[in-house]
């Protein structure tokens, strides 16, 4: 066959294009489900690491299970909703959605009598994708620890989100002013303070050549935060069920005995309602 | 084509008639070193010069892209080599794009599977194979026109030349540029106390651009060959 006629050009591409495709379908396909597992486990294993409990991918199921007491999707209100499972929240596509149809993933951890909200971060870098967790401790307000990770940031630079000392420089910053208004961590280049002492001032200490990166990083912290203030602030005000039980306990008589106190102390008086005379 | 397998009854794997030539004949050897020095991919072809630039921050990145890139290299030149006759002439830059491209992402997917570590550090490296400028280049000026195991050869070779180029800038970009070496600190605090301190310059793209330079420079300093007559 003529190696330069037209049919020829079109037969080769053709089945090269045939044989290219199902080759990677195929292995796209028989991969999957492996792949996937991975990244469930590696999510495990970013959730446990903002509490501080640092394990081997294949330990991260165990471990999760152990420690991580609730999965919780909240709705815009700071509801929950029962009907969705927040581990499966991929917030890549549900942040497009429309923000009353958004469902807000919390976990809740129980590391030896103290809890732990861990929220899922999400925003954009400076070539793409950046996501995260960052665990609040049951003050409601300071940072226990904070992951995060990159799809394509610059090597050397922005992709140093992902190492220790950035995400060390967290730990213990406060999100919330004593206000009660949420100021979320700045990623500051001019925060004169490199070693990160002043954990009230609601920076850290920003990496050399990746500003973007770093801006990413603070837009995404308190834009997702922010839609959690009604959660948490809810869970501020709440007195937890054993104030409550314990103050109906206090207070079980109270109304009563004051209408007789009060009664009584008039009639002690020489007043007699109205209602006894007639 | 009967009449060719006649003249050339014995063949080897590779489609090598051993009666001719050695597998690591002189020829063969100069294929796999030449790359190294005085045919060197990035100092003398000056190819493959953009991700040259852009993964020589860290020597991690840069030694797992090398790795890649002779994987790439070498099953690429062997497919388009065996198919090097079948190939129509209009058509051949795309064909050996979607070699590499198919290559890329199969890499990619298996090492998502079953190296997950080593595929998240590397994920944009991977993709960033294809535009590769060596790999397309020794497509076309070498396994097109020359036998399988020859091509392997030229595509390991070239690989291993341009990773040579890479780590030695990768090392002297970390070293002074953040002062470690493959992630670890190796320059001691006490310097740092006197009043070091790390270039923050080496960690951009130009000083890349100069330090593969400064080797050109010494590259052809040393070795006569290299120079231009006129």
């Amino acid at each position: 066959m003529n190696r330069d006629s037209n049919s020829y050009t079109f037969l080769f591409a053709g089945i090269m294009v045939l044989v290219v495709a199902s080759t990677l379908a195929f292995t796209s396909s028989s991969l999957k489900e492996k792949q996937q597992e991975n990244v469930r486990k590696e999510q495990m294993q970013n959730i446990l690491s903002t509490i501080g409990i640092s394990v081997s991918r294949d330990e991260a199921e165990n471990l999760y299970k152990k420690f991580i007491s609730e999965e919780i999707s909240l709705k815009s209100d700071g509801t929950a909703d029962p009907d969705v499972n927040a581990f499966k929240i991929s917030l890549k596509t549900e942040i497009k959605k429309p923000l009353n149809e958004q469902r807000f993933p919390i976990y809740i951890a129980d590391v030896e009598d103290s809890k732990f909200y861990i929220v899922p971060l999400f925003g954009s870098g400076l070539w793409d994708i950046i996501w995260g967790y960052i665990a609040i401790e049951s003050d409601l307000k300071t940072i226990k620890g904070a992951v995060f990770d990159h799809k394509g940031e610059t090597a050397g630079l922005g992709a140093e989100i992902t190492e220790d000392w950035f995400q060390n420089s967290f730990k213990g910053e406060k999100i919330i002013d004593p206000d009660g208004k949420l100021m979320g961590i700045s990623v500051s280049k001019t925060n004169n303070d490199p070693k990160g002492e002043d954990k009230e001032d609601y920076e850290v200490d920003a990496i050399s050549g990746s500003t973007i990166t770093g801006d990413g990083v603070t837009d995404m912290i308190f834009e997702r935060l922010n839609h959690y203030m009604v959660f948490f602030n809810n869970l501020k005000n709440e007195p937890n069920k054993e104030q409550i039980s314990n103050h109906i306990q206090n207070h079980k008589y109270d109304n009563l005995a004051n209408s007789m106190y009060t009664g009584l102390l008039q009639f002690d008086r020489g007043y007699v309602p109205r209602k006894f005379i007639n | 084509m009967s009449k060719k397998l006649k003249q050339t009854p014995k063949k080897s794997l590779f489609f090598i008639n051993k009666n001719t030539e050695p597998l690591f004949s002189k020829k063969n050897r100069a294929l796999l070193s030449d790359p190294l020095d005085d045919n060197n991919p990035i100092t003398v072809q000056v190819l493959g010069i953009c991700s040259a630039l852009a993964i020589t921050v860290q020597l991690k990145p840069a030694i797992v892209m090398t790795l890649s890139v002779i994987a790439v290299m070498g099953a690429s030149n062997v497919i388009v080599s065996v198919l090097r006759n079948l190939i129509p002439n209009r058509i051949r830059i795309i064909v050996q794009l979607v070699v590499v491209a198919s290559l890329v992402a199969l890499v990619d997917q298996i090492l998502k599977a079953f190296a997950y570590d080593v595929y998240k550090q590397l994920s944009i490296f991977i993709g960033l194979i294809i535009t590769n400028c060596i790999v397309m280049g020794r497509l076309e000026a070498f396994a097109l026109g020359n036998g399988v195991w020859k091509s392997f050869l030229d595509g390991v070779g070239n690989a291993a030349g341009y990773g040579f180029i890479l780590i030695l800038v990768a090392f002297f970009r970390e070293l002074l540029g953040s002062g470690k070496l493959y992630g670890y600190q190796v320059i001691p605090e006490a310097i740092y106390e006197l009043g070091y301190e790390n270039n923050g310059l080496m960690l951009l793209s130009p000083m890349a651009l100069i330090t593969v330079g400064i080797f050109i420079w010494i590259q052809r300093a040393r070795n006569r060959k290299l120079i231009e007559k006129n």
